[in-house]
């Protein structure tokens, strides 16, 4: 635990002016609860242009364990992780999902558990948030387009519910599956903004992967609830693997006897596989993998670019998940 | 009505100014940080279709001025075709600079791997090579070959709309709409092309 290092040595300045953004937040909170919406406007209008609009309010969380698996890396800040997102059910640019999520309902939400299991569990939003014990865990995430963050998210291992409810012995894979609400997601009503793909976004592991203790179900970052843009209420974080099998606001868990169909690998199976690994060894068709720009803190010209470790850097953890498969093969 | 001098002076002046508008835009979104929190796709992107926009906007000027009867409108094609260069030049820069962040090994093994960056790249060397013809000095000192070179910007049509349905990842309708809206302005040029052919 590197409870001896200062936290402004690890925190971004940009958290520390979020947190301050929080604590603002909250205040206005009791005030706004009694305002009427269009009024609550002109009172967060007041503080600049991030509150012109009212965004979607996240709530501080609290969490008893830290776990840093992205020891030496800076942060990726908050303004960055929270305005350049993959979310095709609210548009297909980055900066989409930010603009057109922040009416996304979180509350009240109901994710199952089911399938091959011996207890199956409905679980809501206070289930999640405030039952199961939080901790946080600092992960690199790399996307398939070669970019990457670092970010502390917060929740549990999927193995906690896994478990909780009771894999049978016919449990070989881990489907999952997102909200389908074309009314709330502009991008599962509208093709041209949803990208072609056919709703609901769904994901799987195989069951070996969905026990391992890296695989996290999150409900926050940076010491918050999820924003929508970044899968609120809940979503998957499996960080070894390329950020697309990371599904967000999922609302079903359920345990197969086969594997699951997943959105990217239906779409375009020449370009992405089942398992996704992040390997730097395989090429995607139309770029390089062997390489990422890790998206940190500073402007536009203070990127790096890195070397992309194979399994994103967790092959300690994982690599015997494939022992005997012939990953060039399954990608 | 036919184009005065003065009227062609206004058009060009207006030109410039759309042209220029949209790279002030992007200066700006990028200097107040509303190119979303990784800028770098978003200006890639943004480069890419507006050499792509202004490349439709260049195709469309010889059959206007032959519906309207506006020779003197041919005499736009040029500063267009310039921005054409600019805006691919910008895409290609940001991509080097910011994306790649000058891995000029990486640069090349891609470009040799990739066909849509090989297409685009094709595209860029055509494009580069129509800007350099374009002086006035350069021109007359090509003669006949100039024309002939400059025929070339047929190819740009269909390689540039290429280069973007290949790239997505999935949104294919957007790119789908500019493969269509450059082969209409190619039919439009049906027998003239027929006539390149020909020769």
């Amino acid at each position: 635990m590197p409870w001896h290092i200062k936290d402004s040595d690890v925190t971004p300045e940009a958290v520390f002016k979020d947190r301050r953004n929080i604590v603002k937040a909250l205040g206005l909170g009791a005030v706004g609860a009694s305002v009427p919406t269009a009024a609550q406007a002109d009172i967060f209008s007041l503080f600049g242009k991030d509150e012109k609009k009212v965004k979607f309010q996240t709530q501080p969380l609290l969490f008893d364990k830290e776990t840093n698996y992205a020891k030496g890396e800076i942060l990726t800040p908050y303004n960055k992780v929270t305005t350049h997102n993959n979310f095709y059910e609210f548009g297909t640019s980055k900066k989409a999902p930010a603009q057109n999520s922040q009416e996304f309902k979180v509350e009240p939400w109901k994710l199952v558990i089911d399938g091959e299991v011996e207890k199956p569990l409905t679980l809501d939003f206070d289930d999640f948030t405030k039952l199961i014990d939080l901790e946080q865990r600092t992960y690199r995430l790399r996307c398939v387009e070669a970019w990457s963050m670092v970010i502390p998210w917060l929740g549990f291992p999927l193995s906690t519910l896994l478990k909780r409810a009771g894999v049978t012995s016919k449990g070989k894979y881990v489907a999952f599956e997102t909200l389908h609400d074309p009314e709330q997601m502009p991008g599962q009503k509208n093709r041209f903004l949803g990208g072609g793909i056919n709703y609901p976004y769904v994901e799987g592991l195989t069951i070996a992967e969905a026990m391992n203790d890296l695989t996290f179900m999150a409900v926050g970052l940076y010491g918050k609830t999820l924003p929508p843009q970044n899968g609120a209420p809940i979503r998957l974080v499996v960080p070894w693997k390329y950020g697309f099998k990371s599904i967000k606001s999922v609302v079903r868990i359920r345990v197969t006897e086969k594997r699951p169909p997943t959105s990217w690998n239906q779409l375009a199976p020449q370009e992405y596989g089942f398992y996704a690994n992040v390997n730097p060894a395989v090429d995607h068709p139309r770029w390089s993998q062997a390489s990422e720009r890790r998206i940190a803190e500073g402007g536009l010209f203070s990127a790096k670019r890195i070397p992309t470790l194979p399994f994103n850097g967790y092959g300690d953890q994982v690599a015997d998940l494939y022992r005997g498969l012939d990953l060039t093969k399954n990608y | 009505m036919r184009l005065t001098n003065k009227h062609l002076f206004l058009v060009k002046a207006f030109m410039h100014w759309a042209a220029l508008a949209p790279i002030v835009f992007l200066v700006l979104a990028v200097f107040y940080d509303e190119a979303g929190g990784d800028p770098v796709q978003y200006i890639i992107h943004y480069t890419g279709m507006g050499a792509l926009n202004t490349l439709v906007l260049m195709l469309l000027i010889s059959p206007v001025a032959k519906r309207f009867k506006q020779g003197a409108l041919i005499q736009t094609r040029r500063l267009v075709g310039l921005y054409v260069f600019a805006y691919a030049t910008l895409h290609l820069a940001a991509f080097i600079s910011l994306d790649l962040l000058f891995e000029w090994s990486l640069f090349f093994t891609e470009t040799v791997k990739r066909p849509y960056i090989l297409v685009g790249m094709l595209a860029y060397i055509l494009l580069f090579a129509l800007a350099i013809t374009s002086i006035n000095a350069v021109k007359r000192k090509m003669g006949k070959r100039w024309q002939q070179l400059h025929n070339s910007v047929y190819v740009v049509a269909l390689l540039v709309p290429l280069h973007f349905i290949w790239s997505v990842k999935s949104e294919i309708i957007e790119p789908s709409i500019y493969i269509a809206l450059t082969a209409l302005l190619l039919w439009a040029r049906k027998d003239q092309i027929k006539r390149i052919f020909n020769r």
